[in-house]
């Protein structure tokens, strides 16, 4: 029974308390930070995708007035390390990633000289003022090429372009050769740029009287870059201080100790003043790290009803030139979560990752996920095209059924829980999928082609520590405290980053609902790391799911406190005392009670007011360690009509049937995955990252580089089922990546389905007009 | 981000500025009408003018008029005044044109006479000027001359404006109660540019057939230019919605332009679509003139 | 070069070289930090004001353009802490998510306020087209500028 729980915050659409300020302009950004004396510094950047430094003249730059200070990578090479890279996991051969090239370049973006001057013009113009000649080396920049042996190799040392190769998963050979019918494909999911509105930017102050650095990163992980920034520059962890401020978004491209970030905190330490570093946009769409870049050879064994008894990949990641913080891991999460949503007995993934002249990937919202989800939704797909199956039918085969979990993958995951069924049927009752047929066959027989696309997608979120790991990212605890002051409000010191998931107003729900009070009765405090003494951050979909997780369980033992306190003052048996509305009662007797407030001022008295044992004040910290991943899911449906005159896709429904577990709060859920499907639609039908034969980016700017403007999507029916998870008290999923992971296949599918009737049977993201025009026209030629 | 330095110079009158402009040495200055081109090339330091003349705000350049039986728009008229000029109503192409053309806060401070200055292979203006015939007005220390729209744009980002000239106006023929435009266009998804934009303007005769057609294409090739071939198909038939389509299936004067969004075929398809639509809006606006 | 304009209704006399953009001379400046700098190509509408009453992308504006001029800035925008329409339908509709985007689309979405005609989604959608966001797939937004013209 809960006799607690009046007014009923979880599940409530409460506004965020995030916005007013942000709504008023009263937002502070990196950029937005000015300290008196602070210098500017400024990147040039390698215009070569793989090239030898001749020459690197910064005469001319070192001369202009209001130049402090001209750096080359040689220059650095002797007080800085290379930048920390794939984690120090132990069997990756991490190449050395210099601060700023030495001698030579392996991207176009790559650092190769930092100007430090008075102002951002001047350091603008002393950038032009650099001359650099480049000896030009041939570059390759696709992974099946960069394996050839004739490609020219990146790495020296390496020998070779291979980063490193990897099974997992069970045997397949046996099961494939058993198969009724080998079915195999070929699917790509594109080099893309996460791109936040805000680009990457730090201010880095050393104060030497002090022998305090403070530096405030645009980051998703103020712990962790704590942690990294202290190890990479031999300077005492305790006497640094990272702060995130208001974030413009990340979406995993902030996750990463960037060269550029640890340079200003160098040359802070270095010249002893503060500086500001901030990431032009064209600068960010070659220098951040881009994302996905996978490719797969897919073999399924499978049998005429359409039940898929064997799956492998060859899968090829493309790590870019180097690896960053966790590059490595896209390729491994791929092949753990390969199956999808659906019972497959033998499956494994053979992993080749390959060193390119491009830019390093590393996460970008549903990393490794939303590859996965992406292969194994369009291996579903070509498996009903080839059997002559409904879509429909060869996913529901699969599915695993409710009354299976938990349910261990031949490559190892554990999907905890979960009712795949559950989302699926009630997608398709909203999009009404039969009467839908029916008009995509009216429309056919008028020469419009209408496509329907589903996606089942089933991934994990919330990681759990990573046993034997010592690097970065490899603890998947969080941290949250609690504590009541005297006046019985509420402060909530959390160790995630929120930078717009909402995460301040969901705590406070969280917190506020243990006590009966309002979520602005409690103040919730993140991303500095002098305020919070230890976390990890915001990234994998965990904020809510271990973070939050850390908090209830705070709240709930600060509240067993309260009630202890409150029962010694009213002389009662804790287990008489109901807590409501901020009000301590007596179960027996409801004239009697004692106000949150009242019991809160108690609680700074001495201990020998205080019941026996009970330490002064109401505060608990936790630390939430999840058992497992939580198993995250969904179904989506839309409808794309294709003009086959223009080859323009225009999705005309779309559908997202997410499971939240338990939604704290519903309203910023669906925003969640609001924005996760706009970042997937981007990816199905506009963004590509590519490069041409000499490893020159063809889509280097915003006047190149696609991302979804409003006119661009479509209105999205998003709705929410809720099956608790059963590895964290919340009982919550994870659902900041559900977009970005759906809709990839679901939109791709729903091209191919209204572009079947003309033949075509394949296209790789993304699906842009001439793409979409050019397949057409070889099918019918 | 950040243009290279420059000096300022504000012209009070079109005189002064056709003087500042004279005494310059060739290839140094540049004229700033709305900025909306010229300010993005030079914070890419793709450009690096030594002296802007802001002529933005010589009010004697800006606004709509009619004179003589033809229509007149300043060179400084924006493309949000164009969007909702009153003046312009027979000729809904205007509207239609800055409706597709960047987005609100460019049109507020774009200008029609930048755009046509500009001459980017991608620019919808260039397209209706040369569908509906204007005459651009210049302005230079040798006094005033005119240009036919045939004769206005010679090249890539080149136009028939010599040094030190000033586009002042562009003139169009008004409305005749039997002529009808429209522009159709194809965005480029990232820029939003003209992948292929085509304007038509078709002319009836009192026998409902085309008199005369004018078709503006733009973002096809490295410069704009009339799709001749289709006016000439066109003359003097009785149009048909299958007439209109046959006439733009090949255009032989187009040189498609290769990128990352659109190769040469696809391009000529894309023009051959755009054409297609625009004619068939130009002519339903045509018929519906006729009172 | 001297310039002087009103800000959010002040007078503000300058100095300032010929090619500063007025994003920078507002944010640095004046110190006025809510107008974002989203990109280098003009696109992302983040630096959003209105000049003379019509939005305008300050990072495609010089300062010594706005001479004489009226701007106004996020910040001009709540009179005496409390939230304008627009703002508030923001914060209802959860419009915003990482805030970034947030200034740029508020001014951009102003001048569809007080119209006769209450426009459309497609419209609005139209509206924003010089305004990017990565976070909010736009769809709130379109709704709190739906809610917002409807009550003004
Ligand atoms: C985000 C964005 C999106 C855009 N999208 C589109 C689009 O979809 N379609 C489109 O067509 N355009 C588009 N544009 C370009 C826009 O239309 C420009 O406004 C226009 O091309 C130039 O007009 P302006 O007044 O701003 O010229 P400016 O930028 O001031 O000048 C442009 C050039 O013309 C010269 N010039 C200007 N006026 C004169 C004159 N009167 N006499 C002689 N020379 C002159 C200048 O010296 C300069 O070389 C876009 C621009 C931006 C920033
Ligand atoms: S910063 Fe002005 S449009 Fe992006
Ligand atoms: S809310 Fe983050 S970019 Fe729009």
């Amino acid at each position: 029974m809960r006799r607690d729980a009046p007014p009923d915050l979880i599940g409530a659409r409460v506004p965020r308390v995030e916005d007013p300020r942000l709504l008023a302009g009263r937002g502070a950004y990196v950029d937005d930070l000015q300290l008196p004396g602070m210098l500017q510094l400024d990147i040039l950047r390698s215009p070569h995708a793989h090239a030898r430094i001749c020459e690197l003249d910064v005469s001319m730059a070192r001369a202009l007035p209001g130049v402090v200070a001209v750096y080359t990578g040689r220059d650095l090479a002797q007080f800085l390390k290379p930048v920390p890279s794939a984690g120090g996991m132990q069997g990756f051969n991490a190449p050395p990633h210099h601060v700023l090239a030495v001698d030579r370049v392996r991207f176009v973006g790559e650092g190769v000289a930092a100007v430090l001057a008075q102002d951002r013009y001047i350091a603008r113009d002393a950038r032009e003022l650099i001359n650099v000649t480049y000896d030009v080396l041939p570059a390759v920049t696709d992974p099946g090429v960069a394996l050839t042996p004739q490609a020219p190799v990146l790495h020296d040392d390496i020998g070779s372009n291979r980063a490193f190769e990897l099974r997992i998963g069970n045997d397949t050979q046996a099961a494939l050769a058993a198969s009724e019918r080998i079915i195999s494909g070929r699917f790509i999911n594109q080099r893309v740029i996460p791109g936040p509105m805000e680009t990457r930017g730090a201010v880095a102050h050393f104060e030497p009287w002090e022998g305090r650095l403070t530096v405030w990163l645009s980051t998703q992980a103020p712990h962790l870059m704590k942690r990294e920034f202290a190890r990479y520059l031999d300077f005492p962890e305790h006497r640094l201080r990272v702060v995130a401020p208001d974030v413009g978004g990340a979406f995993g491209a902030k996750n990463n100790p960037y060269a550029e970030e640890l340079l200003a905190a160098a040359l802070s330490l270095k010249h002893g003043v503060p500086l500001k570093w901030i990431e032009e946009r064209s600068e960010h769409m070659l220098a951040t790290s881009h994302a996905r870049a996978q490719a797969v050879e897919v073999h399924a064994g499978v049998r005429a009803d359409g039940t898929v008894q064997a799956l492998h990949y060859r899968l090829t990641a493309d790590m870019g030139a180097y690896y960053h913080a966790i590059t490595h891991i896209g390729p491994m999460m791929t092949a753990a979560l390969m199956t999808g949503a659906y019972r497959i007995a033998h499956a494994a993934t053979d992993i080749i990752s390959v060193f390119t002249n491009a830019t390093p990937t590393d996460p970008y919202r549903g990393f490794g996920r939303a590859e996965a989800t992406y292969f194994i939704e369009r291996t579903m797909d070509l498996i009903a095209r080839e059997l002559g199956l409904d879509v429909l039918e060869v996913r529901r085969r699969n599915l695993i059924r409710p009354e299976e979990f938990p349910c261990t993958t031949p490559t190892g995951h554990v999907h905890e829980s979960g009712n795949f069924q559950l989302c699926l049927d009630r997608a398709l009752e909203r999009f009404d999928y039969e009467g839908t047929r029916r008009e995509q066959a009216r429309l056919r027989a008028a020469g419009r082609y209408l496509g329907i696309g589903i996606a089942t997608h089933a991934w994990r979120a919330g990681f759990p520590s990573v046993p034997g790991g010592k690097g970065y990212v490899t603890s998947g605890w969080e941290k949250s405290t609690v504590s009541i002051d005297a006046a019985g409000k509420i402060r909530v010191v959390i160790g995630t980053s929120p930078h717009g998931q909402g995460v301040v107003t969901t705590t406070a729900q969280i917190v506020a609902q243990q006590f009966g009070l309002l979520p602005q009765d409690v103040r919730v405090i993140h991303g500095d790391t002098d305020a919070v003494a230890q976390g990890n951050g915001t990234m994998g979909s965990r904020s809510l799911v271990v973070g939050g997780s850390a908090t209830l369980l705070a709240a709930q033992q600060v509240r067993a406190k309260a009630i202890r306190l409150a029962a010694h003052l009213l002389q009662i048996d804790p287990r008489q005392v109901v807590l409501e509305s901020a009000c301590f009662r007596d179960a027996g007797n409801s004239q009697r009670g004692i106000a949150l407030t009242e019991v809160a001022a108690h609680a700074f008295a001495g201990p020998r007011d205080l019941p026996d044992g009970m330490e002064p004040c109401l505060e608990a910290a936790v630390l939430f360690e999840p058992a497992n991943f939580t198993t995250c899911f969904g179904t989506h449906v839309c409808a794309v009509e294709v003009d086959v005159q223009t080859g323009a896709a225009a999705i005309r429904r779309y559908i997202a049937i997410d499971d939240a577990g338990r939604a704290i709060n519903p309203t910023l859920v669906e925003g969640q995955i609001h924005g996760g499907l706009a970042q997937g639609i981007g990816q199905a039908l506009m963004e590509g990252a590519s490069y041409d034969s000499a490893g020159q980016p063809l889509a280097a700017s915003l006047l190149d580089y696609a991302t979804p403007k409003a006119s661009d999507l479509p209105h999205f029916e998003v709705e929410l089922t809720e099956t608790p998870s059963t590895v964290n008290p919340l009982g919550a999923r994870g659902i900041g990546e559900a977009g970005a992971i759906g809709a990839p296949p679901a939109v791709v599918n729903a091209v191919l389905d209204a572009l079947a009737p003309l033949g075509v049977r394949h296209l790789d993201m993304p699906l842009t007009p001439q793409r979409v025009w050019r397949a057409i026209q070889e099918a019918r030629a | 981000m950040i243009p290279a330095a420059f000096e300022y110079a504000v012209p009070r009158s079109l005189e002064d500025a056709v003087a500042v402009l004279a005494d310059c040495e060739a290839g140094t200055a540049a004229i700033l009408a709305g900025g909306m081109s010229l300010l993005p090339t030079m914070k890419l330091r793709l450009a690096a003018p030594a002296l802007l003349v802001d002529i933005g705000r010589l009010r004697e350049l800006a606004g709509i008029s009619r004179a003589s039986g033809r229509l007149r728009i300043g060179a400084l008229t924006t493309h949000a005044e164009l969007l909702a000029a009153p003046e312009l109503a027979e000729w809904r192409v205007f509207a239609e044109t800055a409706g597709v053309l960047g987005d609100p806060q460019v049109r507020n401070r774009g200008t029609f006479g930048g755009s046509l200055a500009q001459a980017h292979p991608a620019a919808d203006w260039p397209a209706v000027f040369l569908a509906l015939r204007g005459v651009a007005c210049l302005r230079g220390s040798r006094g005033e001359r005119s240009v036919r729209s045939e004769d206005f744009f010679t090249g890539v980002l080149t136009t028939a404006i010599a040094e030190g000239e000033i586009l002042t106006h562009v003139t169009f023929p008004a409305g005749d109660g039997r002529s009808g435009a429209a522009y159709s266009k194809m965005r480029q998804q990232a820029s939003g540019m003209a992948l292929a934009g085509v304007a038509a303007r078709i002319t009836l005769d009192t026998a409902g057939r085309i008199e005369e057609s004018t078709v503006g294409v733009t973002g096809i090739g490295g410069a704009p230019f009339r799709a001749r071939s289709i006016e000439q198909r066109l003359s003097g038939l009785l149009p048909t919605p299958s007439i209109l389509e046959e006439s733009c299936a090949d255009v032989p004067e187009a040189d498609p332009t290769n990128d990352l969004h659109a190769d040469a075929d696809y391009r000529r398809q894309l023009l051959r679509v755009h054409a297609t639509r625009a004619l068939t809006r130009a002519l339903e606006r045509a018929r519906s003139a006729i009172p | 070069m001297n310039i002087s304009l009103r800000v959010n209704g002040r007078p503000v006399e300058a100095v300032v070289e010929p090619r500063l953009l007025l994003v920078h001379f507002l944010r640095e400046r004046l110190r006025l930090t809510g107008t974002h700098i989203g990109c280098d190509t003009s696109q992302c509408g983040a630096c959003t004001v209105h000049l003379d009453g019509r939005a305008v992308k300050s990072c495609t504006v010089l300062a010594v353009q706005a001479d004489g001029c009226d701007i106004t800035t996020i910040e001009g925008l709540a009179a005496e802490g409390e939230l304008h329409p627009l703002q508030a339908a923001f914060q209802e509709q959860h419009a915003l998510q990482c805030g970034f985007c947030t200034p740029g689309m508020i001014m951009a979405s102003l001048e569809l306020l007080g119209r006769a005609i209450v426009p459309d989604d497609r419209e609005i959608r139209a509206a924003l087209e010089g305004n990017r966001c990565r976070c909010t797939g736009y769809q709130n937004i379109v709704a709190a500028v739906r809610t917002a013209c409807e009550r003004s």
